[in-house]
């Protein structure tokens, strides 16, 4: 498969702003800056690049809790989120979501959510909304290890199956469903063995290799946009961070993933340095661009948090809108 | 003027709205046949593309609605029965009602929920809920409970014609009311109360299959020189809050009439809007009166099933007691 080297480029900064974004969101976080909790994607960049650069602008997506990396991925502006992020009436969505739900209609991002496996029904129906408008559009719906076992996981699926819906359900399996080994509650090593019981196709691939995922993924579309139906792709992968940035604050020592583990993905397995490694060595990329590349995410990601920084607060009483389009 | 019976108002209401909109569709289960009526027929002028007959996948069709609106489309989506939509409480609650507001105002979520509701007769508890006063406490849903074959067509041609998520509550017992609805087109706005009858004496605030038991404990009344004046609010949110209040201040004395449960019900609601209101609190005769569904789950057996549900004694008692 060959791709345009413009694009690679492209997918290797994508997945370093995620990075950074993530690497600045922890120091703001301890820093005290940002109000509540943020779910970080550090370690799963291939996952949402792989995926994202696979679908066009005016496909649709719905993300989770972890989200940041499937709207950078999409190509979401950094400097709305962080403002979100910080709560500021800048924010993609004016303060009322913070980390867990923004959202960018203008590219078909249907927003982060909160509740796990809630995404799932979502992105049936946007699949549904395509398919009656024949727009040829296709819904990618990202979700956990842990919403595989949600109720609404087999529901969605099942309804996609029979309608043969344009949607295609990307699990990000991270082996943890908050502070539970995905082994001991998830019932099948392979979430895409689910597939079967819908009759649809489910792949595993390695979430890690930002083109194994791309191409799994455009494969997925490739039958999703031909009327054939929804797809399952499983995606390996590892989340560097906790389930929450931060959390040692209420779980202390009780540790739930040993640290060899960790060290284990970080060093072998770093979806980044596995890429560039591939671009540098193919001639892609040089050190030189490289290092040109992150200077600029930084400086995007410095501007993105000064915005943030010096955007209003909400006027309290803005709480009391955008309830109702109309009452 | 021509009459036609309830759930051939709806079955209108619904046919006219997807002639004059190609995004409006209908999905849930058993909608091709329309066990309830409502429906039937609807399929040989649409089609199976937008008469979608899902599984039995309550969160599954609520959240596709959401998707499905989220995406451009205006969505119908039918609860055979309204207590199946405690199947899908997170879709309803957590992502209809709030992701507009989440969303910062970018999701348009013009859905309507459509969902059968109240006793029909011996069907117990998981068959016979009027779960309205739940959604009360859930800002960001809209509540319409139809009492007459007029107004179900058009209230439900403008919740279709809404932006924003409704949820519309079609009476069991009601299907087969028979009613004056013009032949030509009209709608009726959302917030704007019905003097279902004028009186003097007494509000009688209802809604729903509750307001036809008002209108007969009235009729009664009006034998014992009582003069009541019933009010169907037609939509609990938005409420016509001015029209009870104005109608309270010229009588004196408020009994509402409600076929949820008591606690925490719509008509908890209304009483203590009525009680902040300064002017309306001020011209009271009289305290105020709940008649509600007793605190129970609906039971089966016909005996118990009407002691629990509000009859016409159980209102003119209320009303009695506020005259005296």
């Amino acid at each position: 498969m060959a791709i345009e080297k413009e694009k690679l480029i492209e997918m290797y900064a994508r997945m370093l702003t995620i990075r950074h974004f993530e690497g600045k969101l922890k120091e703001l976080v301890f820093g005290g800056e940002v109000p509540g909790f943020v779910h970080a994607y550090a370690g799963e960049e291939a996952v949402a690049v792989g995926t994202c650069f696979a679908l066009l602008d005016d496909d649709y997506i719905t993300s989770t809790h972890r989200g940041h990396g499937h709207l950078i991925a999409k190509g979401a502006d950094l400097k709305r989120m962080m403002a979100e992020i910080f709560g500021k009436s800048t924010g993609y969505n004016k303060g009322k979501g913070g980390s867990m739900h923004i959202a960018d209609f203008g590219i078909g991002i249907l927003g982060a959510n909160g509740i796990v496996g809630a995404g799932l029904p979502i992105a049936t129906g946007a699949g549904l909304a395509a398919k009656l408008r024949g727009s040829g559009q296709v819904a990618t719906c990202f979700f956990g290890d842990g919403a595989s076992n949600q109720g609404t996981f087999h529901e969605s699926i099942n309804l996609a199956a029979a309608w043969k819906l344009p949607v295609i359900y990307l699990c990000e399996n991270n082996m943890y469903g908050e502070f539970t080994p995905a082994a001991e509650v998830v019932s099948v090593e392979d979430v895409s063995d689910r597939a079967a019981g819908y009759n649809i196709p489910g792949v595993t691939v390695d979430g890690q290799d930002v083109l194994a995922v791309y191409e799994v993924v455009q494969e997925a579309v490739k039958r999703a946009r031909a009327g054939t139906g929804p797809s399952l792709v499983e995606c390996k992968t590892y989340r560097y961070e906790g389930h929450v940035i931060g959390e040692e604050a209420f779980i202390g020592e009780r540790g739930y993933r040993p640290a060899e583990e960790i060290e284990e993905w970080k060093s072998q397995r770093d979806p980044i340095t596995l890429f560039k490694g591939k671009l540098v060595k193919q001639g892609v990329l040089t050190e030189e661009q490289a290092s040109q590349i992150e200077a600029e995410v930084i400086a995007q990601l410095d501007e993105a948090v000064a915005y943030a920084r010096e955007s209003p607060m909400p006027a309290p009483e803005e709480a009391l809108e955008d309830v109702y389009a109309s009452l | 003027m021509r009459e036609i019976v309830y759930v051939q108002a709806i079955n209108e209401a619904l046919r006219e709205e997807m002639r004059r909109d190609p995004t409006v569709f209908l999905m849930g289960e058993d909608v091709r046949i329309g066990a309830f009526g409502t429906t039937g027929g609807l399929v040989d002028e649409f089609g199976t593309e937008r008469i979608r007959n899902t599984p039995i996948t309550e969160s599954g069709f609520t959240g596709a609605a959401v998707g499905a609106a989220m995406a451009g489309m205006r969505p119908i989506a039918e609860f055979l029965i309204a207590s199946f939509m405690w199947v899908a409480m997170d879709q309803l609650v957590n992502q209809a009602a709030k992701l507009r507001y989440m969303s910062g105002g970018q999701a348009k979520l013009p859905i309507t929920y459509r969902a059968l509701y109240g006793v029909m007769g011996s069907a117990a508890a998981q068959h016979s809920q009027a779960p309205h006063a739940m959604f009360l406490n859930c800002p960001g849903l809209k509540m319409v409970l139809p009492a007459t074959p007029y107004d179900v067509k058009g209230l439900l041609k403008t919740a279709i014609r809404d932006d924003d998520p409704v949820l519309f509550f079609e009476h069991g017992a009601l299907g087969g009311l028979k009613g004056e609805v013009p032949e030509e087109e009209y709608t009726i706005p959302f917030g704007v109360a019905d003097v279902k009858r004028e009186g003097t004496d007494v509000t009688v605030v209802a809604l729903g299959w509750m307001v036809h038991k008002a209108l007969a404990a009235a009729e009664e009344l009006a034998k014992e020189g009582i003069s009541v004046e019933v009010i169907d609010p037609r939509t609990l949110v938005p409420l016509d809050k001015e029209a009870i209040f104005a109608s309270v201040r010229k009588t004196g004395r408020l009994v509402t009439v409600d076929e949820g449960n008591k606690t925490g019900g719509a008509g908890s609601e209304i009483g203590m809007l009525v009680a902040e209101d300064d002017e309306t609190f001020g011209s009271l005769k009289a305290p105020l009166r709940r008649v509600a569904a007793h605190d129970v789950p609906i039971p089966f057996s016909p005996p118990l099933e009407q002691f629990v549900i509000p009859d016409e004694g159980r209102i003119m008692a209320a009303v009695r007691a506020v005259m005296e």
